[in-house]
């Protein structure tokens, strides 16, 4: 949608609670303190970074996974050539433009410096950006949130989904709305008898009254910047149900919304124990719509991506070695995924120590070279301009920098 | 709530109510307060008349006939109703043979048989949900309930994952619901010979010189031990191996109903060193010793001690009560009713500072709105839809720890409209005094004095969708 177009929707929907004013589209550079966006994609249940982007060149790799292995670039579903050693997974042929334009970088062998193989820990851990403390009573995100300056309104950290994830969970409001096309629309509370009530029932309520307004207030935002992009008539094609279409919808969001600027989405299904094929199959199934919706994403988000950073992680890497069943069991390293207009892409950064029998942690996985906290930690403080007290708030006892050059800024 | 802070208020409590005495017992619920709280935590909730009932036959008389259920009569609807839902009544091996007669149709793309599937797999769903959920509902026996919810959610299995679907209802009806009482070494090791298990976390694949270590992680993280309870990859490796050959056969299952086979070719024959011990060759013998030592070991006791009383009492549950509890659990050698006997007659859990601190998860706020408005829930699919709106689709946890039950988990912006909205609609039609009636104390006041100054209409919604129905 063009800006123009935009205003005309917005004339159209006038009287439209819309918390935004001409001045929100007056400049395309950096000003309001919301300007710079950050979205995380965790992949729940330990994606096989080492089929994602696989060290094809190393010949430890084939043997490692003889029914599993990527087969080279060029062949049948073949990898996909980045630098000529690694190649990234074929399911994920829809990132190789963002890739050629410098905008996607990968750190292999990063992760999180706990060694526990339980997923349940490990995703808490990396939610929490305290390896082996559990009693970290919030998530980065929430106290990037209170980091950051500027007021927040609710909306300034959405979560995609039906529950709060524990990344977003703390003291600062966050939202989050329903997947689909379920968020825009209205429910029983936009009819006035019934907001007048449930108002009544819930406004200064002790231990509900904060959650159900920040989620009225946001509701009406939501709806506002959504309908506004309806009545524009996108005109384009209907998406498949799942990632790409809630990564559409985040995006039309974004750009309608200043007030968003962090977002937050979990995808499930990446354990694969079992049969988890090499360039088609099931991992390859799983994939694709996750590559399909980051090049949506950053499609539709238009010229604010040039802003906007995007880093897709998981709790942890798999084991290199496939298992007796075409699968791969719980593992450590893993591969971080860096997308944006400020990334210096076109890289596999991180220290890469390869796949061969002396290189492996416990004889049977990546280690971890890079902590995944200095990847973050290089994002906020770069991309999202955190001071060095700011960082340590958000990322307490945090190693210090790896000396990695993730963003050109 | 801080276990600490607990604390502080219990002593606050105690000192307020009955000061100055140091010694005095700690305050406790009683009357309809203590009847609305039993219903709120046995039950999914109060349906109309329960309050009274249990508060004429007393709240001890009524938690001992919840741990022995064996007398109470389902009404005869209910059983109808059951009888008339084939998934639940057949064996495991006839609805995988449905299941996978229409899968292999798979390739053939008539509108026949894509309608002829459609019909299959729609039915093994909504019969073995409707099954869950009418009993939750209506069954007179809602510990047993209750108990099936908490125990399959523990061992859960996800029905998306390729054969498990078929197989969920037998699961829930052979592994799961004749042991929530019983003794927790028999469900142990029935969830682990179920062949919805054995798919679902890939034992059924592991063989000597192929291990899967799936289940076997799991079986100590989530299912016994607990996670960080002294184990190491190396224990996860080896039990692996011990239980090496716990299979079953699909086209078996499905011809003879063979829900489990141990398979000596497949067994790892070696000796293993797990949990500091050498375990000796011994075929299948040596998975029956791994669950013998698990199922009662002293991190077991305290892990589930912990999730019951979490279930039960307090997201942070009291330490002392969890400590109570399995000491009962090694005492009686993993007695689930033993266990759950110690609970209830807790102060901790008649203390008013454990009246609705829960917050409902969506499955108990549905099936207790259900319960308040008397209604049967003749139509599952609504309730499905809202499950899965909510987040917490039936049967369909994906990962095996299951879905949590903290309110840290469960309420956010989008959880409080949705269930707003949920209640609207399931609403319609129903009296609000009828509701208010059945919920009795638990509606505070300033609720109660609030939807009376409401148009009539959109009472019972409020009523339903209030924050004091949030919680339980």
């Amino acid at each position: 949608m063009q800006r123009r177009d935009f205003l005309n929707a917005f004339a159209a929907g006038a009287g439209l609670m819309i918390p935004l004013g001409r001045e929100a589209w007056a400049a395309t550079s950096v000003q309001r303190p919301t300007d710079r966006k950050l979205i995380v994609v965790m992949l729940r249940g330990a994606v096989d970074g080492l089929n994602v982007v696989a060290p094809i060149g190393d010949e430890n790799y084939a043997q490692l996974r003889p029914s599993i292995a990527l087969a080279a670039p060029g062949k049948d579903n073949g990898a996909l050539d980045l630098d000529g050693y690694f190649g990234l997974h074929p399911a994920l042929a829809p990132l190789m433009p963002l890739w050629r334009e410098k905008k996607l970088a990968f750190v292999h062998a990063s992760g999180s410096p706990d060694a526990t193989r339980s997923h349940f820990d490990a995703q808490d851990y990396m939610e929490s950006a305290t390896p082996g403390v559990k009693s970290t009573p919030d998530g980065w995100m929430n106290r990037l949130i209170a980091t950051l300056p500027g007021t927040s309104t609710p909306t300034r950290a959405v979560s995609v989904g039906p529950t709060m994830p524990r990344i977003l969970s703390g003291q600062a409001a966050a939202i989050n709305i329903a997947n689909g096309s379920a968020a825009g629309k209205p429910g029983a509370l936009d009819r006035p008898q019934l907001a007048t009530a449930f108002d009544q029932l819930y406004m200064g309520h002790e231990r509900f009254g904060k959650v159900y307004q920040d989620g009225r207030e946001a509701h009406k935002e939501v709806m506002a910047a959504t309908m506004a992009e309806s009545m524009a008539a996108d005109g384009g094609a209907p998406l498949p149900n799942g990632f790409p279409d809630d990564a559409a919808r985040l995006a039309v969001l974004m750009r309608n919304d200043p007030n968003v600027q962090m977002a937050f989405f979990a995808l499930g299904g990446w354990d694969t124990h079992a049969s988890q094929g090499a360039g088609t199959g099931q991992l390859a199934n799983r994939l694709a719509p996750l590559g399909q919706g980051l090049a949506l994403l950053a499609q539709k988000l238009g010229p604010m991506f040039e802003d906007t950073t995007i880093v897709v992680m998981s709790e942890f890497g798999r084991t290199a070695r496939e298992n007796g069943n075409g699968g791969t069991d719980h593992g450590h390293g893993n591969v971080m995924w860096v997308l944006g207009g400020g990334v210096a892409g076109g890289k596999v950064l991180g220290d890469w120590q390869g796949v061969g029998n002396g290189q492996l942690n416990e004889g049977r996985d990546l280690p971890v070279t890079t902590d995944f906290r200095t990847v973050l930690a290089q994002i906020a403080e770069r991309h999202l301009r955190l001071s060095d007290s700011q960082l340590a708030q958000v990322f307490p006892r945090m190693p210090s920098s790896s000396g990695l050059r993730l963003l050109r800024a | 709530m801080s276990a600490r802070s607990w604390f502080a208020s219990m002593i606050l409590l105690a000192a307020v109510q009955a000061a100055p005495a140091a010694l005095a017992a700690p305050p406790q619920l009683s009357g309809q307060a203590a009847a609305a709280h039993v219903l709120n935590r046995l039950a999914y909730g109060p349906a109309p008349g329960d309050i009274e009932r249990v508060t004429q036959m007393g709240v001890a008389r009524y938690i001992d006939s919840q741990l022995h259920p064996e007398s109470l009569e389902l009404p005869a609807a209910l059983s109808e109703r059951l009888a008339g839902l084939d998934t639940v009544q057949r064996s495991s091996g006839e609805v995988l043979g449905d299941f996978l007669a229409v899968r292999d149709m798979v390739k053939d793309e008539t509108e026949d048989a894509k309608a002829m599937r459609r019909e299959v797999l729609a039915r093994i769903n909504n019969q073995t949900a409707e099954a869950r959920i009418a009993r939750a509902v209506a069954s007179p026996r809602q510990l047993e309930e209750v108990m099936v919810d908490f125990w399959f959610n523990h061992f859960n299995v996800f029905s998306g994952k390729g054969q498990v679907r078929p197989l969920v209802a037998s699961y829930e009806r052979d592994a799961i619901r004749p042991y929530v009482f019983g003794s927790f070494r028999d469900m142990l090791g029935a969830t682990a010979k179920h062949p919805a298990m054995l798919f679902y976390l890939d034992n059924y694949l592991s063989k000597a010189g192929g291990l899967n270590e799936n289940y076997a992680r799991e079986l100590m993280e989530l299912h016994t031990l607990g996670v960080d309870k002294g184990y190491t990859q190396k224990d996860v490796t080896e039990l692996a191996r011990m239980l090496t050959g716990w299979s079953f056969a699909p086209r078996q299952l499905v011809a003879r109903n063979e829900t489990f086979r141990f398979d000596p070719k497949r067994h790892d024959n070696g000796d293993k060193q797990w949990l500091g011990r050498v375990v000796k060759p011994q075929g299948q013998a040596e998975g029956e010793y791994a669950l013998d030592v698990l199922a009662v070991h002293p991190a077991t006791a305290r892990h589930i001690s912990y999730k019951l009383a979490q279930y039960f009492v307090a997201d942070e549950p009291p330490p002392a009560l969890v400590e109570r509890m399995a000491q009962t659990w090694v005492a009686s050698k993993g007695d689930i009713r033993s266990v759950l006997k110690t609970l209830f007659a807790s102060d901790e859990f008649m203390s008013p500072e454990a009246q609705g601190a829960k917050f409902k998860t969506p499955y108990q706020f549905v099936i207790s709105a259900a319960r308040a408005g008397n209604s049967a829930m003749a139509e599952v699919r609504p309730v499905l839809g809202a499950l899965d709106r909510l987040g917490m689709p039936l049967y369909g946890c994906q990962t095996p720890d299951g879905y949590k039950n903290t309110q840290a988990a469960w309420l956010n912006p989008d959880a409080l409209s949705r269930r707003i909205g949920y209640a609207t609609t399931l609403a319609q039609g129903v009296d609000a005094a009828v509701v208010q009636a059945a919920l009795g104390e638990s509606v505070s006041e300033r609720t109660q004095g609030v939807v009376a100054a409401s148009p009539q209409k959109i009472r019972t919604a409020m009523l339903l969708g209030s924050p004091d129905f949030m919680q339980r």
